[in-house]
């Protein structure tokens, strides 16, 4: 099988604007599901190696050859339950893990031939057949009821999965969510075409089918809930909040209509039920180096925009968005400028344009070299960085603007466990958030069954 | 180029490729297309006494691997299921359309002198250059006392073989069927009754797979399933080691033999060749691919014949078969060692576990720390078993090593640990 080609963007091939059609089609699947031909030939790639690499490599620790070769055996139900058993969101990871950088880039045929083994296409093609059949039982039995009540905060990949993995074992779970929506930034921030068809909410409701799970909406942790009242009502909390603010360039002007955080662009485009009508603008800027620019970018363009540019201050190297997502950007269309950083926003009540200056590293300082270029731009999108909001978190050990956590997650104030981008646990994956989430669950449900007898 | 010409129970050959009888020569429209093809030969699909056999609907069912790779298939189709003097009308136009080729007449009656006698000098006439005796069909043929039915039985082999060289004078083949304890009961047993050639093997019998809707086994026809004749990849080892047999047992050596069973590469075709067959018939293979995979058998053949300085197939007939010996007679001083190429492992470590699992605990995996991993053999532990050789995704990155002197020969008579040996002794 040849190694799986994001689908291009539709370009338009008459000089005028994509048609709402043309729009619609760029925000379908970026990598469909595997047809089942495509997932035999796929599956039969996989060695079957003992003690794999792959398995090391993802932060869950899912059986990637177990559940490959039950594709391959003919039982892709039994894949999905292999795989949700370490990762209760692995129809999400499958669509959105940097597989290049994770399960697939330690593949051992790699080493033999260059292509390693499709893991995240299989494992969404596992993941997807056992949702889509009605006739499949739930794979997870809830255990007898404990009686005991642990508040999560956050209904984000950590939230739930800490939720779902207490509930499995008898728990009862109250989800205390910010949004009007669950799924966290699976709902609200991952790419539009790698998360299509309302995936995020079929797989809440999915993880929430185990029982023992209530979700109170616009409930944020603040002062009308505090975590001194959750740990007196709770036997345990879990704060899966991420990351709620953004970071600002620091320039005046950035109150100018059309200077706008790619984060809240995206989450309204997500959220948007008319895609072809989200979007308006001609020339957009990029601020960033990481995933989330990459993504606002590409998705800018495929919303229609004749130029997109994004801007990093430093080189491909030290660029947050993977080799990947930087090749896909460039397919996309996107012009990637190295080496400059904003310095004025021009413009009169809106935008219209970005000064730069250009930098370079001096005995590794990043400096100003005094030489500037412009950029016009109708909508400039921020994407520095997000960071924790600390107002609620009183009381809490933080450390480089995050919550410091031992290696059960718990965090310094004791029966307070934390989990996904709020604490330091290396990269900000959606997969690393699972496992967080898991792994407080498991120190949480051991803590209680000791406390028990 | 090598010449891939032959001679086969004194027929001359364009090439040893022949198409066995079933149905890929089963009419005059494949024969033709086979010829053009490149095949040498036909067997024509095997003709009885009219009125003609009936076939059921759904026939064939298949050993499929994961990949859906077809392993082997099976079938249960009878003989041709076409009326006799219409299928000799073509032969005798093929005959005359391709004077070079070979026509086998491939024919079965009931055990009774004169139906094989007046069929044989019927299809005799018809200008075929000899005749095969399908003794050996598995299913449907057998429960009418016909095929397998009389190749289990050494003496109706012996005894129909006599009837058809009494009755005609062109080369006679008996196919043996594989569905027997001892092929060579059967082997002799033709020789005995004068076959100028034997042809093996026919199918296996089989069950290849189990519908687990239908609950019975495939091909499944109306609800129901028989057992069926399994051929393909899967049943080449059986043949060969049974061509072998015939061609390393002295009363038979001299037999000449056509080698039927999984023949899909030139690779097989040079195997059974070496082993004592004098050309090979493929039936399976040309059913799964079409007529035109004779051409990468031939070009493969001939190529790896001038790379071995190869120059005639008579020369590379029978060359492996005094390298054939019963287990007694094999060096138990031979010593090899597995090694491992750290440069073309991949370090999937499927040999560790097979060997750590099933055999002798003879590979060590040593994690390395940067996600790398090394895989070594302890000698003292290796028994050198191939296991490891044969689990590893990476040719040629395991191999042996031979250890011992190479100086000393025993055998298992006279091995010291042989209790027979030491009682011999006393
Ligand atoms: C644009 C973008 C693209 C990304 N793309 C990828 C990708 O392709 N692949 C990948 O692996 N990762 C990607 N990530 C990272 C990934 O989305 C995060 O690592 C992951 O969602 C973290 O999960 P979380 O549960 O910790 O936080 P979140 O997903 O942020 O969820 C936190 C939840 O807590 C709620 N919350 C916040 N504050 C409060 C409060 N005070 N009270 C109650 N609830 C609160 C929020 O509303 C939210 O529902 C991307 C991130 C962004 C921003
Ligand atoms: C569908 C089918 C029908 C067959 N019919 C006959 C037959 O009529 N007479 C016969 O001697 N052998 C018959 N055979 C057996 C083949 O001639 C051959 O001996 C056997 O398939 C092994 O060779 P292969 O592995 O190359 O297929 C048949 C095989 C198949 C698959
Ligand atoms: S040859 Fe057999 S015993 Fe030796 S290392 Fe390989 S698997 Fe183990």
């Amino acid at each position: 099988m040849t190694h799986s080609v994001p689908s291009l963007p539709v370009i338009s091939a008459d000089g005028h604007p994509l048609t709402a059609a043309q729009i619609e089609q760029n925000f379908s699947d970026l990598h469909p599901c595997l047809t089942d031909l495509q997932a035999m030939a796929e599956s039969n790639r996989c060695l079957y190696c003992y003690d794999a690499p792959c398995v090391t490599a993802c932060p869950t620790s899912i059986d990637i050859p177990g559940f490959i070769r039950r594709i391959s055996t003919g039982n892709p139900d039994g894949a999905a339950r292999t795989i949700l058993s370490s990762n209760i969101l692995g129809g999400t990871c499958a669509r959105v893990c940097p597989t290049e950088v994770l399960c697939q880039q330690a593949c051992v045929r790699n080493r033999a031939e260059d292509t390693p083994v499709e893991i995240g296409r299989l494992q969404r093609y596992a993941v997807d057949h056992l949702l889509e059949n009605r006739a499949a039982p739930y794979p997870f039995v809830r255990a007898a009821e404990t009686g005991r009540r642990i508040a999560v905060v956050g209904a984000g990949p950590a939230g739930l999965a800490c939720a779902h993995a207490l509930a499995v074992n008898g728990h009862s779970v109250t989800l205390f969510e910010a949004k009007p929506k669950p799924g966290g930034l699976n709902e609200y921030g991952l790419a539009a075409y790698k998360m299509t068809g309302g995936f995020a909410q079929q797989e809440v409701d999915f993880v929430l089918a185990i029982g023992g799970i209530t979700i109170e909406y616009g409930r944020p942790l603040g002062p009308d809930l505090t975590l001194e009242a959750l740990r007196q009502d709770f036997d345990a909390v879990f704060l899966g909040v991420g990351l709620g603010e953004t970071n600002d360039l620091g320039l005046s002007g950035e109150d100018k209509a059309g200077v706008v955080d790619a984060i809240d662009f995206i989450a309204g485009l997500r959220q948007s039920d008319d895609l072809p009508s989200y979007c308006s603008a001609a020339s957009v800027v990029v601020i960033g180096g990481g995933n989330t620019a990459i993504d606002a970018a590409v998705q800018a363009k495929r919303l229609g925009a004749e130029e997109v540019t994004l801007v990093y201050r430093r080189g491909p190297q030290q660029m947050g968005a993977t080799a990947y997502e930087q090749d896909l950007a460039a397919t996309n269309g996107v012009v990637i400028r190295h080496w400059a950083k904003p310095v004025e926003i021009k413009g009169n009540g809106h935008v219209e344009g970005l000064v730069f200056e250009r930098t370079r590293l001096d005995a590794g300082r990043l400096t100003d070299t005094g030489r500037r270029f412009e950029i016009a731009a109708d909508l400039v999108l921020k994407a520095i960085g997000q960071s924790l909001a600390p107002a609620a978190l009183s009381g809490l050990t933080l450390h480089g603007g995050k919550i410091v956590v031992d290696a059960d997650g718990q965090t310094s104030l004791l029966g307070v466990y934390a989990g996904g981008d709020c604490i330091a646990s290396g990269q900000d994956l959606t997969v690393q958030a699972v496992e967080d989430g898991k792994r407080a669950a498991k120190a949480i449900h051991a803590a209680l069954s000791a406390s028990q007898c | 180029m090598a010449d891939l010409s032959c001679t086969i129970a004194g027929i001359p050959s364009l090439n040893p490729f022949w198409l066995a009888s079933a149905p890929p020569t089963d009419k005059k429209v494949n024969v033709t297309r086979a010829f053009r093809a490149g095949w040498g030969g036909v067997v024509w699909k095997t003709l009885g006494i009219d009125p003609p056999v009936v076939n059921v609907s759904s026939r064939y069912g298949v050993h499929h691997d994961t990949n859906r790779h077809a392993l082997g298939i099976n079938n249960i189709e009878l003989i041709s299921d076409r009326p006799l003097a219409v299928n000799l009308q073509e032969i005798r136009e093929c005959r005359e359309e391709f004077p070079d080729h070979v026509i086998i007449g491939s024919m079965m009656a009931p055990i009774e002198e004169r139906a094989w006698k007046d069929l044989a000098v019927r299809i005799a006439e018809a200008g075929v250059h000899g005749l095969e005796l399908n003794l050996g069909c598995p299913h449907g043929m057998c429960e009418r006392g016909m095929g397998s039915a009389i190749g289990q039985v050494p003496e109706m082999v012996e005894q129909v073989t006599r009837w058809v060289k009494q009755a005609v004078d062109i080369p006679v083949f008996t196919k043996l069927t594989p569905n027997i304890t001892n092929i060579l009961w059967s082997a002799e047993a033709a020789k005995r009754g004068g076959a100028d050639a034997v042809s093996l093997i026919n199918t296996v019998n089989s069950i290849v797979s189990v519908d687990l809707d239908a609950m019975a086994p495939t091909p499944v026809v109306d609800g129901k399933g028989t057992h069926g004749g399994y051929c393909g990849s899967a049943v080449k080892p059986i043949a060969l080691n049974m061509v072998a047999e015939i061609a390393r047992n002295p009363f038979t050596a001299d037999l000449e033999i056509s080698g039927i069973g999984g023949i899909t590469t030139w690779r097989d075709a040079a195997e059974f060749i070496a082993l004592g067959a004098n050309g090979v018939q493929v039936c399976t293979a040309a059913m799964l691919y079409g007529f035109r995979v004779v051409e990468e058998m031939a070009d493969g053949l001939s190529q790896w014949m001038d790379e071995k300085g190869v120059t005639s197939l008579s020369q590379l007939h029978r060359m492996a078969v005094p390298n054939v010996v019963n287990w007694n007679d094999l060096n138990m001083a031979y010593d090899v060692k597995a090694r491992i190429d750290p440069d073309m492992c991949i370090e999937c470590g499927r040999c560790y576990i097979a060997c750590e699992d099933t055999s002798h605990q003879a590979i060590t995996m040593t994690d390395l720390g940067n996600g790398r991993k090394r895989l070594e053999v302890i000698d003292a532990e290796c028994v050198g078993c191939n296991l490891c050789s044969i689990t590893c995704p990476v040719p040629d990155c395991i191999t042996f090593e031979r250890v011992d002197a190479g100086t000393q020969s025993v055998t298992w008579p006279d091995h010291p640990l042989n209790p027979q040996r030491l009682v011999a002794a006393e």
